[in-house]
C-alpha cells in the first residue's frame, strides 16, 4: 500500500518501522473475515484493515488521535487473528502497539476513562495490590445492585465486579522467588514467569506447572526481581511502564543464566508468553537489546516445553473426559502454538473437541473485558455457545484471562497444565467437580 | 491515472442536509459521516485509487436499503454499493458526492433447503460462509474466488465472480437462482426464484455482472451442490511458462475437464510457498495445480491420464497430494496468492483478462517481453483451464513513475487479451480499472446498447456511476444517459 511519509518523519525509527509494516499491506481485506469485532459489528472501521488505514492516516498527518480513532483502536482486542489470516505477513501487532502508544500520548481521554486506566495499570501488575483490590471487590459485589445506569463508567464497574471471583484462593508458596529442584536426575533448568494476576486468581496453575516439571526432572526457578511481563500496561499504551517490566525481567533471568544456566524461560500464561517472545523487539534500541533477544529466544509456552520433553501420562482416566479445548488467541495467533496443547491432552487420555470458529477471541484480551464490556460480553456469549455445543465435561485453555472470562457458565474452566499434571501423578484439579471422570 | 468524475457541487453543498436525511432513516450506528470514520472507506482492494465518500450507511434490512435508495433518488445523490471491499477493479471505489451503502451487516443465512438444493442468504454473507454453513451436510456453493474467505455474495453478483473451480461448475451466473433487488427508486423486486428457469426475460443474466449499476441485491437464492465423494490435487512442475502453457492446452484439448487447473509462475510459487508452506516446487519455472474429484477409482483414472499427458512435457516433478491436509495447504497457497505477493513487492496491480486456452503459450511469452520492456516484474497466477489470466504487475506506489508504467503495462496486457480473441475481464469486473479500455473491446454502438440497459433501470445514472463505461470523451463527466433508441 502506498504511504506518504516525509523524510523527516521517516527519520523517526518507530515511524520507519510503521512504514515498513504499512507498505507490506496490500489492502486485500482477507483479515476482515476473521476479525472478531468486524464479524460482530460489520463496520470496516472495526476491522484490521480499517484500523491499519486509520493508523496510517494518523501517523502520516502527525495529528493527535481523534476520538473516533481512539474509539476504534481501543475496540481492537489485539487477538492477532488477522496476522494468522494475512497472506502478506503484515506485522499488525507492532503497528497497533505503536498506535496505542501514540493514542495515549496525543488523545485526551475523558476523566473517568483516564482514571480507570491509571487504576488498572497501578493495580493489575502487582499481586499484593490486586489481591487487596479483589477482596474489596468481593465485598463490592454485595453492592452491585447500586451500580446502575448505562453510562460507560457504570458498565465498566459492573464488568469489574462480575469478573472478581467470589472467593480468592490463598497465596501459594510458588509466588515467592525460589528454586524448585528436580525429582531425581536433573534434565533441564528453567525459569518460570511468576507474573502477576494469575498467581492471585489461580495459584494452582503455577503449582501444577512446577510439580509436573519437577517430576519430569526439570529444576524450576522463580527468579527474584522478575514480575509482571508488561503486557497489561503495554496494551494500555503505557509504553515506558511496559519497558520497565520487560527490563526487570530480562535482568532477573540474565542473572539466572549467569548463576545456574537456563534451558528455557517457561510461561503458563500465554498472554504473557507472547510479550516475552517480543522482548527482543521491544528492547531493540536499548543497552539490554542482546539480553532481551536471548530471553525471547529462550521463551516457550509450557506445552511447547512438555512436548519437547516427551510428556507421558502415568495413569489413564477411568472414564475419559471430553475436553473442549479453547485456543487462547495469544497462544494460537500470538505464538502460533496450535497443536501442542491438543496433542498433549490427547496423549493424557482426554477426548479433545474443538468449537466452531476456534480462531475467534472469547473477549478476555487482558483488560479488554473491563474496558469494553459490551463487545467482550458478546464475544463471550458467542464462544460459550460454540463450546457448550460440544457437550464437554470441561473447558481447557492455556491462559488465565480466557479461563476467568469463560468461567461461571456451568462448565469448569481448567488450565491445560493442571489436566496434564493430574494424569501424570498430580492432584485432581480443584475446579473439577467430584465424580466427573478420572 | 484513470480520471474520476467531477463531483456534483450542488450535492456537496447539501452535505449536511444529506447527512440529516440519512440519520432520519436509519439508526445512529448505521450512518457514518465523521471524516476519520469515513477514511477507511475511501478505497477497496484497488488501493491505488481513493476518494472520500459523502457518507457511509450500514443498513440492516432490505427495507432500510430501499429507504436509503429512495432518499438518494429523490435528492439526486449518487450511490456506491459495497460488500467486503475486496474488489481488485475498484468496483466499490467511492465518489466524493456519493453515499456508500455497505452491506456487511446483512450477514444472515435466511433459509437452507437441501431437498430443493438452494439457500437464501443476505448480500453480506461471505462466499465461503455459504459453504461453511452447509458443508457438514455434504453440500457446497461452487464459485470460489480467491478472496472467498472475505468477499461477499452481493459483490459476487455485481462482478459475476468466478474462481478456481468454475472450470467445472461455472461462474456466479450459473449458480444463482434468484435475487431480491432494490432499485434506485426504492422499489423491491423479486427476480428469479428457487428454480432453474423463469418465465420471461432472464433477469439473472441482466443483473449478475452489472456491477451495482442496476440496483442493490439484498437477498440471494443460490444453488447448492452435493459435495463430491472426494477430491485430490496434484502439482506438476515445468521448466518454462511456455511448456506449462502447452501442457494446459494438451490436457483441455484431450477432453479432460479437471475440477480446477491453476497456473503459477516462478515468482508466484516462491511468494506463495513462503506463506502456505505447501511443498511447492521451488526449482520450477512454472507449476500447475490440477484437481480432480469423484470416487477414488475416478480420481485414479483421471490422475493417471493427466500424469501421462504431463509426462510428455518433460516435467521437473509430478506430485499427487497424499492427504486432505496436503491438499488444503496447496489451496491455501493459491488462494492467498495475491496477498502473498505483498511479501515480494509493496504493491501490485492484479490484471484479469480471458484468452482462448490455445493462445496461452503465446500470451505468456508476450507478457514476459512486456515485463522486460517496462522494467517491472510480473507474477503470473491464473485459472489456466478456462483461460482466465491474473498477471500481477509488481510496482512501487510510492513512486509515481512506477505506478504510471504499471498501469500502461496492465492496459497492454488486456489489449493483448482482446487481440488474441479473448476479453477484458474474467471475473473481477470492469470497475474503474478497466473502464477506459471498454472501447477496445466494444464498438460505440455496442456500448450504447449496454448504456440503454443501465438507463432503463437508473435513468438518472446515480448507481455506481463512473465505473464500467468510459467517461464522456475529453471530459471528466459521466456520459449523459443514453436515450432509448428511436
Amino acid at each position: 500500500m502506498q504511504t506518504n511519509f516525509t523524510p523527516d518523519q521517516l527519520a523517526d525509527p518507530d515511524i520507519a518501522v510503521a512504514d515498513r509494516i504499512l507498505r507490506s499491506c496490500v489492502h486485500c481485506g482477507f483479515c476482515t473475515a476473521t476479525c472478531p469485532t468486524f464479524v460482530t459489528v460489520g463496520d470496516e472501521d472495526d476491522s484490521p484493515r480499517g484500523r491499519i488505514y486509520m493508523i496510517k492516516d494518523m501517523l502520516e498527518t502527525g495529528a493527535p488521535a481523534s476520538e473516533p480513532v481512539a474509539f476504534h483502536l481501543d475496540r481492537c482486542l489485539s487477538c492477532l487473528s488477522c496476522m494468522t489470516t494475512c497472506p502478506s505477513g503484515v506485522d499488525y501487532m507492532h503497528l497497533i502497539d505503536h498506535a496505542r502508544t501514540r493514542v495515549e500520548e496525543t488523545y485526551e481521554r475523558p476523566a473517568h476513562d483516564r482514571a480507570l486506566r491509571s487504576l488498572l495499570a497501578a493495580i493489575m501488575p502487582y499481586p499484593a495490590r490486586l489481591r487487596m483490590a479483589l477482596r474489596a471487590a468481593s465485598l463490592g459485589r454485595l453492592g452491585r445492585g447500586l451500580v446502575r445506569g448505562e453510562g460507560m463508567l457504570m458498565r465498566r464497574l459492573r464488568a469489574m465486579l462480575d469478573l472478581a471471583p467470589a472467593q480468592l484462593p490463598p497465596p501459594s508458596s510458588t509466588e515467592r522467588p525460589g528454586v524448585f529442584p528436580a525429582t531425581g536426575e536433573r534434565r533441564a533448568r528453567v525459569a518460570l514467569l511468576a507474573g502477576c494476576a494469575q498467581q492471585v486468581l489461580d495459584p494452582g496453575i503455577h503449582d501444577a506447572t512446577i510439580r509436573l516439571l519437577n517430576r519430569m526432572g526439570v529444576e524450576v526457578v522463580v527468579a527474584a526481581g522478575a514480575g509482571c511481563c508488561g503486557a497489561l500496561t503495554h496494551h494500555l499504551g503505557r509504553h515506558d511502564e511496559a519497558l520497565g517490566f520487560a527490563r526487570a525481567n530480562v535482568a532477573a533471568w540474565t542473572r539466572e543464566i549467569g548463576a545456574g544456566g537456563l534451558d528455557a524461560v517457561v510461561t503458563d500464561t500465554s498472554g504473557c508468553g507472547t510479550v516475552l517472545k517480543d522482548y527482543g523487539f521491544l528492547l531493540r534500541d536499548t543497552p539490554e537489546a542482546k539480553d532481551a533477544a536471548r530471553i525471547s529466544e529462550l521463551t516457550v509456552d509450557i506445552t511447547e516445553l512438555l512436548l519437547r520433553l516427551d510428556y507421558q501420562p502415568s495413569r489413564t482416566p477411568k472414564t475419559p473426559l471430553t475436553v473442549a479445548y479453547h485456543a487462547a488467541c495469544s497462544l494460537q495467533h500470538g505464538q502460533r502454538v496450535t497443536d501442542a496443547p491438543k496433542t498433549l491432552l490427547r496423549r493424557a487420555g482426554f477426548s479433545v473437541a474443538e468449537p466452531k470458529d476456534p480462531h475467534l477471541c472469547c473477549g478476555s484480551a487482558g483488560t479488554y473485558n473491563i474496558l469494553q464490556p459490551e463487545m467482550a460480553g458478546q464475544l463471550r456469549a458467542r464462544k460459550l455457545g460454540t463450546l457448550h455445543a460440544l457437550k464437554p465435561d470441561l473447558i481447557a485453555a492455556g491462559n488465565i484471562g480466557c479461563l476467568t472470562q469463560l468461567a461461571g457458565d456451568g462448565l469448569p474452566t481448567i488450565h491445560t497444565v493442571e489436566l496434564l499434571d493430574w494424569m501424570a501423578g498430580g492432584p485432581r484439579p480443584a475446579r473439577l467437580p467430584q465424580g466427573a471422570g478420572g | 491515472m484513470i480520471a474520476l468524475p467531477q463531483p456534483k457541487t450542488d450535492v456537496l453543498d447539501r452535505r449536511d442536509a444529506v447527512h440529516e436525511g440519512l440519520r432520519a432513516l436509519l439508526p445512529a450506528r448505521a450512518v457514518i459521516t465523521d471524516p476519520s470514520r469515513l477514511k477507511p472507506y475511501e478505497t477497496d482492494g484497488l488501493s491505488a485509487y481513493r476518494q472520500m465518500p459523502l457518507a457511509v450507511v450500514l443498513p440492516e434490512s432490505t427495507e432500510q436499503v430501499a429507504a436509503v435508495l429512495r432518499f438518494c433518488h429523490q435528492n439526486g445523490v449518487r450511490v456506491v454499493p459495497r460488500g467486503a471491499g475486496t474488489s481488485l477493479a475498484g468496483g466499490a471505489l467511492p465518489l466524493a458526492d456519493a453515499v456508500v451503502v455497505g452491506m456487511m451487516r446483512m450477514n444472515r443465512i435466511l433459509d437452507v433447503n437441501y431437498a430443493d438444493r438452494y439457500a437464501v442468504v443476505q448480500a453480506g454473507v461471505t462466499n465461503l460462509g455459504i459453504t461453511k454453513a452447509v458443508e457438514a451436510d455434504g453440500f457446497f456453493y461452487a464459485p470460489d474466488p480467491s478472496s472467498q474467505l472475505a468477499c461477499m455474495i452481493g459483490g459476487n453478483i455485481g462482478m459475476n465472480s468466478g474462481g478456481a473451480h468454475c472450470l467445472k461448475y461455472g461462474v456466479t451466473a450459473n449458480n444463482v437462482l434468484g435475487i431480491k433487488l432494490v432499485t434506485i427508486e426504492g422499489e423491491i423486486l423479486e427476480l428469479g426464484g428457487a428454480h432453474l428457469d423463469t418465465a420471461g426475460y432472464d433477469w439473472m443474466g441482466i443483473v449478475i455482472g452489472s456491477e451495482g449499476q442496476l440496483g442493490i441485491a439484498t437477498e440471494i437464492t443460490v444453488r447448492l451442490l452435493r459435495a463430491p465423494e472426494g477430491t485430490r490435487a496434484m502439482l506438476a512442475a515445468f521448466k518454462s511458462n511456455e511448456i506449462a502453457g502447452r501442457c494446459v492446452d494438451a490436457i483441455i484439448g484431450s477432453g479432460i475437464i479437471p475440477v480446477a487447473l491453476e497456473f503459477m509462475d516462478r515468482p508466484a510459487i516462491h511468494a506463495c510457498e513462503a506463506f502456505a508452506k505447501a511443498g511447492y516446487p521451488l526449482d520450477a519455472e512454472a507449476m500447475l495445480i490440477i484437481e480432480v474429484e469423484g470416487s477414488v477409482e475416478e480420481q485414479d483414472s483421471l490422475l493417471g491420464r493427466i500424469k501421462e499427458i504431463c509426462g510428455r512435457f518433460d516435467p521437473i516433478s509430478l506430485k499427487v497430494s497424499q492427504s486432505a491436509e496436503e491438499s488444503a495447504a496447496i489451496w491455501k497457497g493459491r488462494k492467498g496468492a495475491f496477498g502473498a505477493i505483498g511479501r515480494i513487492s509493496p504493491d501490485y496491480l492484479c490484471m484479469d483478462g480471458t484468452i482462448p486456452t490455445s493462445t496461452l503459450p503465446e500470451v505468456l511469452r508476450r507478457i514476459g517481453e512486456m515485463s522486460e520492456q517496462y522494467g517491472l516484474g510480473v507474477a503470473n497466477i491464473f485459472h489456466a483451464g478456462d483461460g482466465n489470466l491474473h498477471p500481477l504487475i509488481m510496482f512501487d506506489a510510492n513512486n509515481p513513475e512506477s505506478m504510471h508504467k504499471a498501469e500502461a503495462f496492465g492496459a497492454d496486457i488486456l489489449k493483448l487479451c482482446v487481440e488474441v480473441g479473448g476479453c477484458l475481464t474474467g471475473e473481477h469486473g470492469v470497475g474503474v480499472e478497466k473502464r477506459d479500455l471498454m472501447s477496445v473491446q466494444f464498438t460505440e454502438t455496442e456500448l450504447d446498447q449496454q448504456r440503454r440497459v443501465k438507463t432503463a433501470f437508473d435513468a438518472g445514472w446515480l448507481l455506481n456511476t463512473a465505473k464500467v463505461f468510459p467517461l464522456k470523451p475529453g471530459t471528466d463527466t459521466t456520459p449523459a444517459p443514453i436515450p432509448h433508441a428511436a
